[in-house]
Order: structure tokens, then C-alpha cells, then sequence
């Protein structure tokens, strides 16, 4: 298909029994800002880690809602902090402590996992 | 004389304390670097000694710098540390002078009035009675106004004090309790032998006339001893150890040991030097955002209780304007950094993605920085200049470029940060480039500290184009524009720049002087180091800075940092631009006024 300048797209469908909500529930708690995130992608459009390799935030943030973490880690470590995406979120959302919670949760969960 | 049973509790409690603070010093110096060790043995005979114990002097004892700050609050650390000070001094000289000797045991000198009840003899005797009562009074009314601030603390200047622990709350009540006690200990001993002098006789012959003194005589030294004993005891959990440990930062600090990016035995010294005089708090400006827990005061106590959280840890602007209001002089920023990295490092990422191409030749590498690449004017005002002046540079990140790395480590994601670090050094290494100009200060600050590029000079733009402006390369036209300027945190404290920004924008603009500018200037609010404040918070702290330069009516808010011109932006009508708009606007005028004008068509020439 691909020869034929069509894209292949896995079927997507969210599989509630691998929801893992905890982390979110966790980073709602401590950032309630993140609840109203409008999924603009305004952050993901001046992402400086975007220019450099394949990296959308708010895919992550979508990914995080949808609680399917696995993968999360690997995706998260390309963000370089700089903040621009939180100057430029038109909800004022506070997203490197997201980000940063999101680090953290996440190496809680494979220590406790271990 | 025997020695009598109640000096027990003072005795116990100075050999505790003395042997508490002989295994920390040592604990604290054992987890110090072998480099800093050595580099103590080697100074400790030579004239850094002597600085520090002059420094003690001024500061441990006469608390210079609280004096400077707030004159009242000076004059009760002054009169509470360098009177007690000299009390156990002069105390210890008036035995020794009644003793012919200075082998007598120590309580003689600390109970004298009890040990020696005869009256004072003889000029030495008399001199040394009125001086001890006089060093007394001097004490008293510095534990007076200890009790004043504890209830009333904005008399001092001061808006908040800080809260008591339970271990705080016994040595301060000992603290309090151990002078008067002295008074009526000496009172008691005066009234029944007469041998006070001009505050502990007339205190004697009062009590006498109500009391019956002799029952009351041991008892009242007793409780003296004990309080004396009981403070000592307490002050480990109690922040009065920083009396004896202030000393021995004050030494370390002139040994030339610094605060590395580990927490080691130097950090734990200077958490536990602080006072927690609460200066810190009302230089915060956290409180415009009504966030009263996470300034340096608390962040320090739950260092040493072990208690910090996350979310006191990461609500601060790291701005340094604590630490340069702290009397003791702790790295405040540092410490704070410092338990950042502790607290995240589980994970750093290896950004492994990261490519290193070739770099083009130039004389000149342009960094403009994230933050400028979201205010594009202050970006294309640089281009614009650097084609005027003719520079032959390389705009590294005019497309995409890693991070400067400074926000990660202000996160305290360090590991991360040197890999972008490498990266981005590489490259500039690569073109040969001899000057590396930056547009903003957080990138100015880990470019000129972290980066180590041997022969590049590390230039903000403001210092770059006085430069070009003192070389005659860029044309200067002045207006009758009053300006205030603002110092951004990373430039002005954090690096030291304050007066190339001010000669470069002298040149073209009326400065107006601030209040709080310098080292005095406020954070704009919108500081990357907080990771946790909200947009709101931020903006009630962005507002009462734009309050300040409302007062002085400016024509314009002139800064050197895109982060600060962005928020500022938000929240005032009065324009706000960057140093490097300001002088691309007069230079852009004489373009236009070099142009010839155009010629007007008179009417007979217009063709038909
Ligand atoms: S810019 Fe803000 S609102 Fe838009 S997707 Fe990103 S986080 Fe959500
Ligand atoms: S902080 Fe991270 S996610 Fe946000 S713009 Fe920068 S690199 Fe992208
Ligand atoms: S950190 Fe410094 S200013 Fe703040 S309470 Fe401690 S000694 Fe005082
Ligand atoms: S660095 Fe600034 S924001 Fe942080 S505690 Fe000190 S004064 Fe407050």
C-alpha cells in the first residue's frame, strides 16, 4: 500500500482493560491546571525537541489520558525542559510540571513493579 | 569551697554540647572532598585564619550585616551574641584577676557572685562588678526586644517571623529565661552579702524587702544552672546551632571551600547556619503571590528535619534575592539546586538522538535562545544589527538547535543537561568562532559557567553591541524617551551585569533610577526555575513589579531577556522592548535619513 502513497494506520481503539489511570489521577491532583487542556497542540507546534526528532507533547498528554503509559517513558525523556511550550499554551497550563511529575510517576511505578 | 550540686546542669550541659559539636565538626569534614580537605590543611597556618576569625568578630558577633539591614534587629543579635560573648569573657578575667591565676574550675567564673560573696574590693574589683552589670543590662535589653519581635515582629522592619518547633520552643524559653534568672540569681546573692554593684544591688535590697531571701538562695541558682544546662542540651534540635556552626562556615568559606552540585559536608553546614532570622521571607516574592511555605528559611529547616517535598523544593523562582539579603551568606540558589538534582536523580534523560553535523566557519556564533525564538522581534532586531555592523556570524539555532541546557539543570535534571551541553559545545567549538553572542540571560548564565569553551568569549548582546556601538559600527540617535530599565535575575544577580545595559541604553534614552534595581531588582515572575507556580500566581507577582515602575511614569520598560519582555508584555499598556529593539530602532532611523529624499514632481513636469 505504501508504494501507492497510501499510509498504512494500525487500528486504533482504546482498550479500557489496560487503562491505567493512577498517574493521571495523580498529576490532576497535583497540577489541576492540566484538566483543561484544550488539545490545541499549540505546545507540540513550537516544541523545540519537535524540530529535532519526532516528538509530540500532546500526544503524550493524550496518551497519559487515555492511560496507556507503556511507551510514555521512552516518548517523555526527548523533552529538553525549555518551556516554551507552557509560554505559548492559550490555557496558561503549567505543562513542564506535568512533565516532570510525569518522569517521576513513572520511575515510581517500574520500581514498584520490580 | 566544695563545688556545690547546682552547677551539675551547667556542667553536663557544656560537656554535652561541646562533645555533640566535636564529632559533627568531624562528621561534617569527613564527608567534605579530599580536595577541599587539603585545601583546608594547606590555608589553616596562613593568613586566611586570621580573616576568618575577624570576620567571626564582625559577623558572628557584631552581626554586621543584619545591623546594615535593619538597625534595631542588628542591635538584638548584637547585644544578645557579643554581650554574652564578653560576659563569659570579663567573667573569666575578674576571676582570674580575684585568683591571681587562670587555673580555677570553670564554675567559679560562671557562678562568681555565688562562689565569691564578699563585697567587690579595690579598683579592679569595683571596675570589674559595674562591668559585668552593665554587660547584663546590655543582654537584658536585647532578650526585651526578643520577646518584642516574637509578639510584634513588624516593629522591626519585618513583616513576618518565622514559626517555632517544639524543639526551638525549650532552648528559646531556656534562652529567655537563662539572663533574668542571672539578674535575680545575683540579686538574691547581692541582697543577702552586698556584693552587687549598680543593677544587681538595688535588684537584691527590692527582693530582700519582699523575700525571705536565704531559703531562696540556692534555689534561684539552681534554676539559673539549670536553664543554662537545658539550652545547651536543646540546642542540637534547636536553631541555635547555628551560633557555633556560623563559625565554622565562616572558616570553610575562607579556606576557599564552595558549594558543589552534591550535597556533601559543606551543605550540611550551612543548612545548619542558618539563624532563622527571617530576613529571607520578606525578601521573597513569593508572597505578592500569596505562596508562604516554600521560601529559603522553611526549605532549609525541612533539609535538616529531612521533611522537603516536592512542591516546596520546586515553587521557587530561584531569583537571589534571599541570598543576597542573607546575613550568613549561604548559597541559597546552590543548596536549593543542589536538592533539586537529589530529588530527580532517577532519571535523567541520555538524548541520544542528537546529532552533531558540521559547523560553518564564522567569527561570530549568534545563539538566540528558546525564549527569544517566542519573541521574534528581539531575534530579527540581532540579525538585523549583526548584518548592519557587518559581522561575519553563524546564527547556531536560527532553525533548530537543543536547548542551552540551563532550564534542565534549574530543574535539576544536571546529567540531562551535560548532554545538551556537548552537544551544542561541539558545535560551537567546530566553527572556529572566537566570540559566541546570546540574546538571553538563562542561556548567558550556563554558557559562561557550565560550558567551559577555551578562547570563545561569552557575550550577552548587550555587552556585545556596546561594544559595536564604542567601535563606531552602529550609529546612535537619541530620543526624549524616559525609560526605567530591569535587571533580569540570570543577567544582573545572577551573573553580575548591571552597567553595560545601563551605559549602552544611557546612549540613546533618558534612565530613570529605581527603587529596587541592581541587586535589588525584582524577579519579573517569569522565571523558568518554578516549576510548580501557576499562570495566575506568576501574574499577581509580574504585576506588583509593574506597579513599581508605574510610579515613575516611563515612556517604555526597557529589559535584556525575551523571557521577561514576554511577561511584562502581558500585563501593561506601557511598551516593553528589548535592549537589542531599542538600539536596531536607532539605527534604522539613520538608514532612513541617509536615504536621499524623494524628490517632489513640480507640477509642470508631471508627464501628461
Ligand atoms: S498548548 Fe496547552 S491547551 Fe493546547 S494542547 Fe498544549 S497543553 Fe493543551
Ligand atoms: S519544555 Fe519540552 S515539551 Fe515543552 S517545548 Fe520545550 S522541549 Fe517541547
Ligand atoms: S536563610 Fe539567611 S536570611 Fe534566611 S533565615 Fe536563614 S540566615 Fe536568615
Ligand atoms: S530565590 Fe527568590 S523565589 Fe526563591 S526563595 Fe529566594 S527570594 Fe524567594
Amino acid at each position: 500500500m505504501n508504494a501507492f502513497g497510501f499510509k498504512l494506520i494500525e487500528p486504533r481503539s482504546i482498550d479500557f482493560d489496560q487503562f491505567d489511570g493512577r498517574l493521571l489521577n495523580e498529576i490532576l491532583e497535583k497540577e489541576p491546571s492540566f484538566k483543561i487542556c484544550l488539545s490545541c497542540g499549540g505546545c507540540t507546534a513550537t516544541c523545540n525537541a519537535g524540530t529535532l526528532i519526532d516528538f509530540n507533547i500532546r500526544k503524550m498528554n493524550l496518551l497519559l489520558r487515555r492511560g496507556e503509559i507503556t511507551g510514555l517513558a521512552r516518548e517523555i525523556d526527548k523533552c529538553m525542559l525549555c518551556g516554551k511550550c507552557m509560554l505559548v499554551c492559550p490555557r496558561g497550563i503549567n505543562i513542564r510540571n506535568v512533565i516532570m511529575l510525569l518522569k517521576k510517576g513513572l520511575v515510581q511505578y517500574r520500581n514498584e513493579n520490580i | 569551697m566544695e563545688t556545690p550540686l547546682f552547677t551539675y546542669p551547667f556542667s553536663i550541659g557544656l560537656m554535652f554540647i561541646v562533645s555533640f559539636l566535636l564529632v559533627v565538626t568531624c562528621i561534617w569534614l569527613a564527608a567534605l572532598s579530599k580536595s577541599d580537605r587539603k585545601l583546608i590543611l594547606k590555608k589553616i597556618p596562613g593568613p586566611a585564619s586570621l580573616k576568618a576569625i575577624g570576620e567571626t568578630f564582625m559577623e558572628a558577633l557584631l552581626h554586621r550585616k543584619i545591623f546594615r539591614k535593619n538597625p534595631v534587629l542588628g542591635y538584638m543579635h548584637t547585644s544578645l551574641a557579643f554581650g554574652w560573648f564578653l560576659l563569659i569573657v570579663v567573667g573569666h578575667l575578674e576571676a582570674a584577676v580575684h585568683y591571681h591565676t587562670f587555673s580555677f574550675p570553670l564554675w567559679k567564673s560562671i557562678f562568681f557572685r555565688y562562689a565569691e560573696p564578699a563585697p567587690a574590693t579595690g579598683f579592679a574589683g569595683h571596675f570589674f562588678a559595674t562591668s559585668m552589670d552593665f554587660l547584663l543590662l546590655l543582654i537584658l535589653s536585647g532578650v526585651g526586644l526578643a520577646y518584642y519581635k516574637r509578639f510584634n515582629s513588624r516593629a522591626f522592619g519585618m513583616k513576618k517571623t518565622t514559626q517555632l518547633k517544639v524543639g526551638d520552643r525549650i532552648a528559646l524559653t531556656a534562652l529567655w529565661l537563662i539572663f533574668p534568672l542571672r539578674l535575680i540569681a545575683e540579686g538574691v546573692s547581692a541582697g543577702l552579702h552586698r556584693n552587687g554593684s549598680f543593677l544587681t544591688q538595688p535588684t537584691g535590697n527590692l527582693l530582700a524587702a519582699i523575700l525571705p531571701l536565704p531559703l531562696l538562695e540556692k534555689p534561684v541558682w539552681w534554676a539559673y544552672s539549670c536553664a543554662l544546662g537545658v539550652f545547651f542540651v536543646a540546642m542540637p534540635v534547636s536553631r541555635y546551632m547555628h551560633i557555633p556552626v556560623e563559625v565554622l562556615l565562616i572558616f570553610l568559606r575562607r579556606y576557599g571551600v564552595r558549594s558543589q552540585k552534591h550535597v556533601n559536608g559543606y551543605t550540611r553546614v550551612q543548612v545548619f547556619s542558618c539563624s532563622r532570622c527571617g530576613i529571607c521571607l520578606d525578601s521573597c516574592q513569593m508572597n505578592h503571590a500569596n505562596i508562604r511555605n516554600t521560601q529559603s528559611v522553611y526549605v532549609l529547616k525541612q533539609i535538616r528535619g529531612r521533611r522537603l517535598s516536592d512542591e516546596q523544593l520546586f515553587n521557587c523562582l530561584l531569583c537571589g534575592r534571599c541570598q543576597k539579603d542573607c546575613p550568613v551568606g549561604i548559597d541559597l540558589n546552590d543548596i536549593r539546586i543542589t536538592q533539586r538534582i537529589e530529588s530527580t536523580a532517577e532519571y535523567n534523560s541520555t538524548y541520544d538522538y542528537l546529532k552533531n553535523g558540521p559547523s560553518p566557519q564564522a567569527d561570530v556564533v549568534y545563539f538566540a535562545g528558546c525564549m527569544t525564538h517566542l519573541t521574534p522581534s528581539i531575534k530579527k532586531s540581532m540579525q538585523k544589527l549583526l548584518n548592519y555592523a557587518q559581522v561575519n556570524y553563524w546564527f547556531m539555532d536560527e532553525h533548530k538547535a537543543p536547548c542551552c541546557g540551563r532550564p534542565l539543570i534549574q530543574a535539576g535534571q544536571l546529567e540531562a543537561a551535560q548532554k545538551l551541553i556537548a552537544n551544542n559545545r561541539d558545535k560551537i567549538m567546530q566553527s572556529g568562532a572566537r566570540t559566541l553572542v546570546v540574546s538571553c540571560p538563562i542561556c548567558y548564565k550556563v554558557f559562561s559557567e557550565d560550558y567551559k569553551l577555551p578562547n570563545v568569549r561569552v557575550m550577552h548582546h548587550a555587552e556585545y553591541l556596546l561594544e559595536l556601538v564604542n567601535q563606531g559600527l552602529l550609529p546612535v540617535h537619541n530620543s526624549p524617551k524616559r525609560v526605567v530599565y530591569h535587571d533580569p535575575c540570570e543577567l544582573g544577580r545572577g551573573s553580575g551585569i548591571y552597567d553595560q545595559p545601563r551605559q549602552l541604553l544611557g546612549q540613546y534614552v533618558e534612565l530613570i533610577t529605581m527603587k529596587h534595581e541592581k541587586e535589588d531588582a525584582f524577579c519579573c515572575g517569569g522565571s523558568l526555575s518554578n516549576i510548580k507556580i501557576s499562570m495566575q500566581e506568576r501574574d499577581r507577582i509580574r504585576d506588583h513589579v509593574l506597579e513599581e515602575f508605574q510610579q515613575y511614569r516611563p515612556d517604555q520598560v526597557v529589559t535584556a531577556c525575551p523571557l521577561c519582555k514576554k511577561t511584562f508584555t502581558k500585563g501593561t499598556e506601557v511598551e516593553v522592548r528589548d535592549l537589542a529593539e531599542i538600539v536596531w530602532e536607532s539605527v534604522s532611523q539613520q538608514i532612513i535619513a541617509a536615504q536621499p529624499p524623494v524628490k517632489q514632481l513640480e507640477p509642470e513636469e508631471v508627464p501628461s
